[in-house]
């Protein structure tokens, strides 16, 4: 079928939308690329657009892979995503079994003390004072353990468990399995995708999580990646890094070392993003269908 | 608890029924049949344990602490030791100088980002439908999901990076005959810039919803329209546009329950002092007065505050949401 002049028309301009769009989308990311490498002194005196790279410098790199706050920020922070991910799946996934059991008694009560958290909450207040009354401040472990369901991905995964066929389970009871047989065997196998799904999001949340470290955490070296972040980007503080640089050099480094943090510190994330991004995709389904 | 909450649920369904493997005759106390649930089921019961601690102690607990909100917490006395207040702390808010304020700015913030923000991923999602080559469509999307990804503090540093004077932003409208100053010290900016950064971050990934539903359009009908000579723009406004109703309004209801559920902590990132006036809002006032100027009650009676209003409206939402479209959360 040999398509009309209109329609022709019609699909440059939606293409042209389309590529406006993408640019004006993509632009923010590139712009911290090529700055990060550009030669600082030009990079201080240069503002507004900026389209291709001044040279190609890596000493604000060298700068920041050397700093002890960044390197200890990415340690604390690989530690909080790990922990938090094995124990949030762990629990979660547990009581998601207990739940999507059919004849367990005080199912329903259960099920109402959970559903109701997610309409009513005590607020930012309270929860803060809880966590200090665990004796959980200025730990680690406070990033992990008030977090350690996630309502949402609790329901979710009840619903996934569901609808696993009981004569699996049945045939598991008659060959003499036991409730974390089952549970091991069958029901985590099978759930697999919905599981790796969660911990990717997961993960995710907790690598950009920044805002109850900063509640919880009063050390300097405990500080995850993005609160070293934080202090670069929102307060400016880069001489905090600095040290010993001479005063000139300082000013010229500068410039492009907070572009240089933040490449350092979200690359993991858009490294891995092209691999994960249909899993992602799957999820906002599970999210959008169960939820 | 385990135990108290347990024998509640037996209490529920008095009568007592005797529902699968689950120990126990009518006969027995509810103390014996416990014990004998317990030996049959003792696995599930531990498997249970951790998240039910973690509901007790992380989400109970906090409700139980919003007490605070009606007395003069003070961490010395502890919750139970400090002294009753009824509802000063209420009484201080309302008739205070900033509940307007802070009010307006919540209602404003939420009602210009429900505007603007939310057509812009059906947009998207209708103009990547549009698409013909494949390639093309895979390499939008995945340009457009990225900004989601990438965390808060990144996202503030570049907006301000960009609305510093000298910035990127700040020179563009230079151009367009503004003055070079830092926008986010000018609480008139505070409102746009938040809206639009939150349009950069997320139109790409809400639209995934929207691309999705597009699949479920009847094929058929493009046919018909294209013999009945409709074209492209026509079948888009009249077939395509349509078909994502029912998504757009279950999408709609749920922005509407969530009005005053504003991400707070953007705005804590972005807003200063010279910019109260349009950026302060309940949650982030909130924050301030509890947690740094360590006003306890007083912040946590503003917390209930938010939360009833966010109960409420999340009920009212749910309710239209039946009546209008059977669908609804519960």
């Amino acid at each position: 079928m040999k398509r009309s002049w209109s329609e022709r028309m019609f699909d440059w301009v939606i293409i042209w939308i389309m590529v406006v769009l993408v640019l004006l989308t993509a632009y923010p990311l590139y712009y911290v690329l090529i700055a990060s490498i550009s030669d600082g002194s030009r990079m201080m005196a240069h503002s507004g657009l900026l389209l291709l790279p001044y040279g190609f410098h890596l000493e604000a790199y060298t700068k920041v892979l050397a700093n002890p706050s960044i390197v200890q920020g990415y340690v604390n922070t690989l530690f909080v995503v790990c922990a938090s991910v094995v124990l949030n799946m762990t629990v979660t996934s547990l009581a998601a079994y207990v739940l999507s059991r059919k004849n367990v008694y005080w199912n329903p009560f259960f099920t109402f003390l959970i559903v109701f958290t997610m309409f009513f909450t005590g607020g930012l207040i309270p929860f803060y004072l809880v966590v200090k009354g665990m004796g959980l401040m200025n730990s680690l472990w406070s990033l992990v353990i008030p977090f350690a369901v996630n309502t949402f991905n609790l329901i979710v995964m009840r619903t996934s468990f569901l609808a696993i066929p009981d004569s699996l389970e049945e045939s598991a009871k008659i060959d003499g399995a036991n409730h974390p047989t089952i549970f091991a065997r069958i029901i985590i196998p099978l759930s697999m995708p919905v599981m790796a799904v969660m911990a990717l999001y997961y993960t995710v949340e907790k690598w950009n999580g920044w805002f109850y470290a900063s509640l919880f955490l009063k050390d300097r070296q405990l500080f995850p990646l993005q609160l070293i972040l934080r202090e670069i980007l929102i307060s400016n503080s880069t001489d905090l890094m600095l040290g010993t640089t001479a005063a000139d050099q300082i000013v010229q480094v500068s410039a492009t070392l907070q572009y240089a943090t933040i490449v350092v510190a979200t690359l993991p994330i858009l490294c891995v993003y092209p691999f994960v991004q249909r899993y992602f995709v799957k999820g906002v389904m599970i999210g959008a269908v169960k939820g | 608890m385990n135990q108290t909450s347990d024998t509640n649920s037996y209490r529920r369904s008095k009568p007592a029924k005797v529902r699968g493997r689950t120990g126990g005759s009518v006969t027995d106390s509810y103390a014996i049949r416990l014990r004998k649930d317990f030996k049959l089921n003792y696995w599930l019961y531990l498997m249970i344990l951790p998240a039910l601690a973690y509901y007790i102690i992380f989400q109970y607990g906090p409700m139980y602490g919003t007490i605070i909100a009606f007395k003069d917490y003070s961490p010395a006395n502890g919750i139970l030791g400090s002294e009753w207040v009824g509802l000063a702390n209420f009484r201080d808010f309302f008739e205070g100088l900033y509940f307007w304020r802070i009010f307006k700015n919540t209602v404003l913030l939420s009602v210009n980002t429900l505007i603007f923000e939310f057509p812009a991923p059906i947009i998207l999602a209708l103009l990547i439908n549009e698409l013909r080559n494949r390639t093309f469509k895979r390499w939008v999307q995945s340009i457009t999901y990225m900004p989601y990804f990438i965390s808060l503090i990144v996202i503030c540093g570049l907006v301000k990076d960009f609305t510093n004077s000298g910035g990127l932003i700040t020179q563009i409208i230079v151009w367009l005959g503004g003055t070079d100053t830092s926008l986010l010290q000018n609480p008139a900016y505070f409102r746009p810039i938040y809206v639009v950064s939150e349009i950069w971050q997320r139109f790409g990934w809400e639209s995934i919803i929207y691309i999705a539903a597009l699949s479920s359009i009847d094929q058929e009908q493009y046919e018909a329209a294209r013999i009945d000579g409709a074209g492209r723009w026509r079948q888009m406004l009249n077939i395509t546009l349509p078909g994502l109703l029912p998504t757009i309004t279950i999408m709609l209801i749920l922005r509407m329950g969530n009005l005053f559920n504003l991400g707070f902590e953007k705005v804590i990132l972005l807003y200063n002092s010279s910019i109260y006036d349009t950026a302060d809002i309940i949650s982030s006032y909130v924050y301030r007065k509890g947690l740094i100027e360590f006003n306890w009650s007083y912040g946590a009676a503003v917390g209930i505050f938010n939360s009833v209003l966010n109960l409420v409206l999340l009920v009212a939402a749910n309710y239209i949401s039946r009546r209008v479209s059977q669908n609804s959360l519960w």
